[in-house]
């Protein structure tokens, strides 16, 4: 049996990578899609433990992971190019004006 | 575990590459990588019904999703390297770092014991196995998930939605326009030239000549020009006297009389080389195959 | 030294039903309110003939009350206190308040006073008010008088009597500031009313504190419960009825708004500041005789209290010039004599109504009359204007005179009766007080000449464009009928007719041998009234009277000109301290909690000026906060496990 230990490190090291990813990147889509990968790492320790506790809800989770980020993303993206096609921007430091 | 130390330090490398890369395009491509790789993981992790999953809807469909609208938005956007909210970077390197460290720690504090493995939960086939969690405990919230899909579906079609604020225009406007064009600013009513095709040579980014020899700037694409990648006519005339000299070298000079239509087109800012070209002008593709 | 009870028999009230002609009680006060309630809601409709109604009904009331009193008459001693229950009033808890009336030899009493007085003077109202466009008012506000006060005098438990107390309270105030465009008519009604407030709140505190004694408010109630409390209790109840007494009869230290309510018209001056609503303190001692029997202090208490009124009232009408203040403090000095036979217990009870039925008859006399004579002299009411007046107005000075000697004492009129009796008691009681009430006596003496004097007698004093005349006669009659009774009223004592006719209510008259002989007395008080008199005529009578007053006096003088600084005590004692009180708490509203609730809103509004920098727009800074709140949830959860 394979220990399942370095799924979930490499998992957190690729979360780690997302949120930095995430408070770092200003286009809009390059957060989103950190945004992603941070979803999938999560995804990946789920399915880890999955094999580690010998049962299947690990995986039904991260199906279920998958179908949101899906949604998500659907949206997310129509809510990117809505703000692009007013503001000729990408960036998310230009949608700043909702402040004191 | 041999596959997974082997895409670990990749998948490592490219989610790194995210952070630095400055093209969203090329984000995306790292990211489809990492995914992949995830794919891979899930292989060996024994959840195969996943694996297909994972490559179906994020590699192929919201990943596509991404460079669509990459695309739509421009894909030579690229970020500014410069920070402007003060202390945001060094701040969000150290927060990163303590998430990765407290991590660390809570992982160091845990002990998972045996794998049990999935061989007994994936005995009927992983894919009948998950059906089964499925479609009996998970129902429910499988078919709140179907109501959650069609919102987003309306969700992302009323947010992409434009509403049209002005009357379509039918032909009849669009020619009174052209015409009212022509006769304020004396725009050219008619169609725009088509980019230059040469017996040697035949793309979009050359612009085609005008009858006086000179060069048509609207027969090449905006895009074309603003990215700088348009040739010039007068170029290629030199490379045809290279070509004509390297040719005429040995049995001293080429026919002259060749084929004028291509050759008559150089031109251009240099008015000296094209009353020169104009005499020399090599026909056939030769020189370009031998290139 | 003061207490007349020892050994004296306390009666209990315990009446019986009502039949016959008693069942009639409830008419007596009915009349004048169904009179108050037309002339007040019907409006101008009966501005016509209003005082015509608003006289009918208190004539009314006064005739049931001659049947009620006749039927009394009738009927054996022990048989002479009926009570009729109307319905009950309310019932919260443990009290049960009824709506019964109480008719008994002292209530047969005051309600032939109220009504009788009462309609005689809705009689003169009606020739004094002639050309007053709201006169109809003024008889709605009369008859809600006498209907309120009916209602305090007739009513068997304290509540009913706080309801009537309430109400000639507030018929007061609507009467003194019944010319509301003067402004010190509508201040001096405010004064009044507010001063009331005071005594009120005394006697409602003693209503409270009786039901918390004994359960209920009803006089048979406390009065059969009243010898099982502690002596402690019933002082406290003594001090707080005499408080609301205070308040309504003008007793120092609660004296001062008499004086100014004679800005109301003077036949109010007459009924409501003379002869009966001020007189309600009195009567409010006499009826908790039972509880002032067992509370010596609070009786010693009264004496004093009335003591000192009767002789400030007696100095401050030494030296007024308005005749109807001169009245109104000759009122107070009067009341005092009266609150002294209260204070005297059983030996004084009978003689305090005494005087009060007689001082009734004879200072509605001399109101009526000293309104008369301002009739007479357009409306002025400084005497130093007057002068001479008799042989222009011969049937006022006539009058007036019956009631002058009444009130000084002369020999064979009413006063002389009343007064000397008290004296007499007082002296049986202790020479300091006998000795003060005959000084009393004196200055009366010498105050009441000095206001005749300078009324009727002396030279004539009145500006050219002053025409004095008699007024009609339905002025002038009521005015005799009073001074028929001024002179009369004396037959009352007659073979101790009313001492014992009042026996079953305030108890028998405890005989104590007086330190001289009774007609030593009597020829004492004689000797002292007639000294005042006396120097009364060598003082003013002799001398030429300054129109104006003369400024070069004596502090004693100045004193009693300025209410014996009863205003000055007041603002000094009271008002000035409250005032700085309010200001003070004021203040410390303003400045501490306002200014901590200001100060605690300008530090959070400052704290928020600054935290909402945080609130930069980027949404990148705020998922930099949240990754922050993220670390601190997963370092807590770990220092857990740690731990």
């Amino acid at each position: 049996m394979t220990d399942v230990t370095p799924y979930i490190v490499l998992s957190a090291i690729l979360f780690t990578i997302g949120c930095v990813g995430v408070l770092t990147r200003r286009n809009a889509i390059v957060v989103f899609m950190c945004i992603e990968l941070m979803l999938n790492s999560c995804n990946l320790a789920l399915v880890a433990f999955a094999k580690q506790h010998g049962n299947l809800d690990g995986q039904i989770a991260a199906f279920f992971v998958m179908v949101v980020a899906a949604a998500e993303v659907v949206v997310g993206l129509a809510i990117i190019m809505t703000i692009f096609r007013t503001r000729r921007s990408a960036s998310v430091d230009d949608a700043s004006l909702l402040k004191y | 575990m041999t596959a997974f130390w082997i895409l670990a330090p990749i998948m490592v490398i490219a989610a790194l590459g995210i952070l630095f890369v400055r093209k969203a395009v090329h984000a995306a491509l790292l990211l489809a990588v990492v995914m992949i790789s995830i794919a891979v993981l899930y292989a060996v992790l024994e959840a195969p019904f996943l694996f297909a999953v994972q490559i179906i809807v994020y590699t192929g469909a919201i990943l596509m999703l991404f460079l669509f609208v990459v695309m739509l938005v421009g894909v030579d956007a690229s970020d500014s390297v410069v920070e402007t909210i003060r202390g945001q970077r060094v701040l969000a390197v150290l927060a990163g770092l303590g998430l990765g460290v407290v991590l660390a720690v809570g992982l160091s504090q845990i002990t998972l014991g045996t794998v049990v493995g999935l061989e007994n939960a994936n005995e009927g086939g992983n894919v009948e196995a998950l059906a089964n969690i499925l479609f009996s405990r998970y129902v429910f919230a499988f078919e709140t998930t179907s109501a959650l899909l069609i919102t987003a579906a309306v969700g992302a079609m009323v947010l992409a939605h434009r509403e049209r604020l002005t009357p379509k225009a039918r032909q009849p406007e669009t020619a009174a326009q052209r015409m009212r064009d022509y006769a304020e600013h004396g725009k050219h009513p008619g169609p725009l030239p088509s980019p230059g095709v040469y017996a040697r040579h035949n793309a979009v980014d050359t612009p085609a000549l005008l009858p006086d020899g000179s060069p048509a700037p609207t027969s090449v694409s905006r895009v074309l020009t603003a990215r700088g990648t348009v040739r010039s006519a007068p170029a290629f005339a030199d490379d045809i006297e290279d070509v004509k000299a390297a040719l005429a070298g040995p049995d001293g000079g080429a026919s002259s009389g060749g084929d004028q239509s291509a050759g008559s087109g150089y031109n251009t800012e240099n008015p000296s080389t094209s009353a020169e070209t104009r005499e020399s002008t090599p026909g056939g593709e030769e020189p370009e195959v031998s290139r | 030294m003061l207490n007349m009870s020892e050994g004296g028999h306390i009666p209990v009230v315990d009446p019986t039903g009502t039949d016959g002609i008693s069942s009639l009680l409830w008419l007596v006060i009915a009349l004048p309110l169904l009179g108050a309630a037309v002339l007040l809601l019907a409006g101008r409709a009966t501005d016509k003939w209003g005082h015509w109604l608003g006289t009918l009904m208190s004539a009314g009331s006064f005739v049931v009350s001659l049947l009620l009193f006749v039927d009394l008459l009738g009927r054996d001693e022990g048989d002479r206190q009926v009570s009729q229950h109307l319905w009950e009033w309310f019932s919260v808890g443990g009290l049960e308040v009824g709506f019964d009336l109480l008719y008994d030899p002292l209530a047969a009493l005051f309600l032939l006073l109220i009504t009788g007085v009462g309609t005689l003077i809705h009689v003169y109202s009606i020739g004094y008010m002639e050309h007053d466009p709201r006169r109809r008012r003024f008889f709605a506000y009369l008859n809600l008088f006498v209907a309120a006060m009916l209602m305090l005098i007739l009513s068997e438990n304290y509540l009913g009597l706080f309801l009537g107390w309430e109400g000639v309270g507030l018929a007061s105030y609507l009467l003194i500031g019944f010319w509301q465009h003067k402004p010190s008519a509508a201040a001096a009604a405010k004064k009044a009313f507010v001063m009331n407030r005071v005594g009120d709140m005394g006697l409602s505190l003693a209503i409270a504190l009786m039901f918390v004694t004994f359960g209920t408010t009803s006089f048979s109630g406390v009065s059969a419960a009243a010898s099982g409390a502690s002596e402690n209790t019933l002082t406290a109840l003594g001090l707080l009825l005499l408080l609301g007494a205070c308040g309504k009869s003008a007793q120092v230290p609660l004296q001062g708004w008499l004086l100014d309510a004679m800005e109301g018209p003077t036949p109010v001056s007459a009924l409501i500041h003379a002869a009966t609503m001020v007189t309600a303190g009195v009567y409010l001692i006499v009826r908790s005789n039972f509880i002032f029997e067992l509370a010596s202090t609070a009786q010693t208490v009264v004496v004093i209290v009335a003591v000192v009124t009767l002789l400030w009232g007696a100095i401050i009408g030494c030296a007024k010039d308005d005749i109807k203040k001169a009245l109104a403090g000759s009122t107070m000095s009067q009341i005092g004599y009266m609150m002294l036979g209260a204070g005297l217990g059983a030996a004084g009870y009978a003689f305090a109504i005494f005087h009060l039925l007689t001082h009734g008859f004879f200072k509605a006399n001399m109101f009526l009359g000293a309104g008369s004579v301002m009739h007479g002299m357009n409306d002025d009411v400084d005497m130093r204007r007057y002068g001479a007046v008799r042989h222009a107005m011969p049937v006022t000075f006539l009058t007036f005179a019956m009631g002058y000697l009444a009130i000084i004492g002369f020999p064979g009129f009413s006063g002389f009766w009343s007064k000397d009796k008290i004296i007499e008691s007082a002296l049986a009681d202790s020479w300091l007080v006998g000795g003060l009430a005959l000084l009393g006596a004196g200055i009366t003496g010498f105050y009441m000449t000095r206001l005749m004097l300078l009324t009727f007698f002396t030279e004539k004093r009145w500006k050219d464009d002053v025409h004095p005349h008699e007024s009609p006669a339905v002025m002038t009659v009521p005015l005799i009928v009073l001074a028929a009774l001024s002179v009369l009223a004396g037959v009352l004592l007659l073979g101790d007719w009313i001492t014992d006719f009042l026996a079953p209510v305030v108890g028998e008259v405890a005989h104590h041998d007086p330190p001289l002989p009774a007609l030593a007395i009597t020829a004492l008080v004689t000797l002292v009234v007639a000294v005042g008199v006396a120097a009364a005529w060598f003082l003013v009578g002799k001398r030429e009277v300054p129109i104006t007053p003369p400024q070069d006096v004596s502090f004693a003088t100045r004193a009693a000109r300025n209410d014996l600084y009863g205003d000055a005590i007041n603002e000094g004692l009271v008002i000035g301290p409250g005032r700085h009180a309010v200001h003070g708490v004021t203040l410390a509203d303003r400045r501490a909690v306002d200014g901590v609730f200001t100060g605690t809103a300008a530090g959070i509004g400052a704290l928020g000026t600054v935290l909402r920098r945080a609130q930069n727009g980027f949404v990148r800074s705020y998922a930099l906060s949240l990754l922050g709140g993220v670390l601190l949830v997963l370092l807590a959860l770990l220092a857990v496990n740690l731990v």
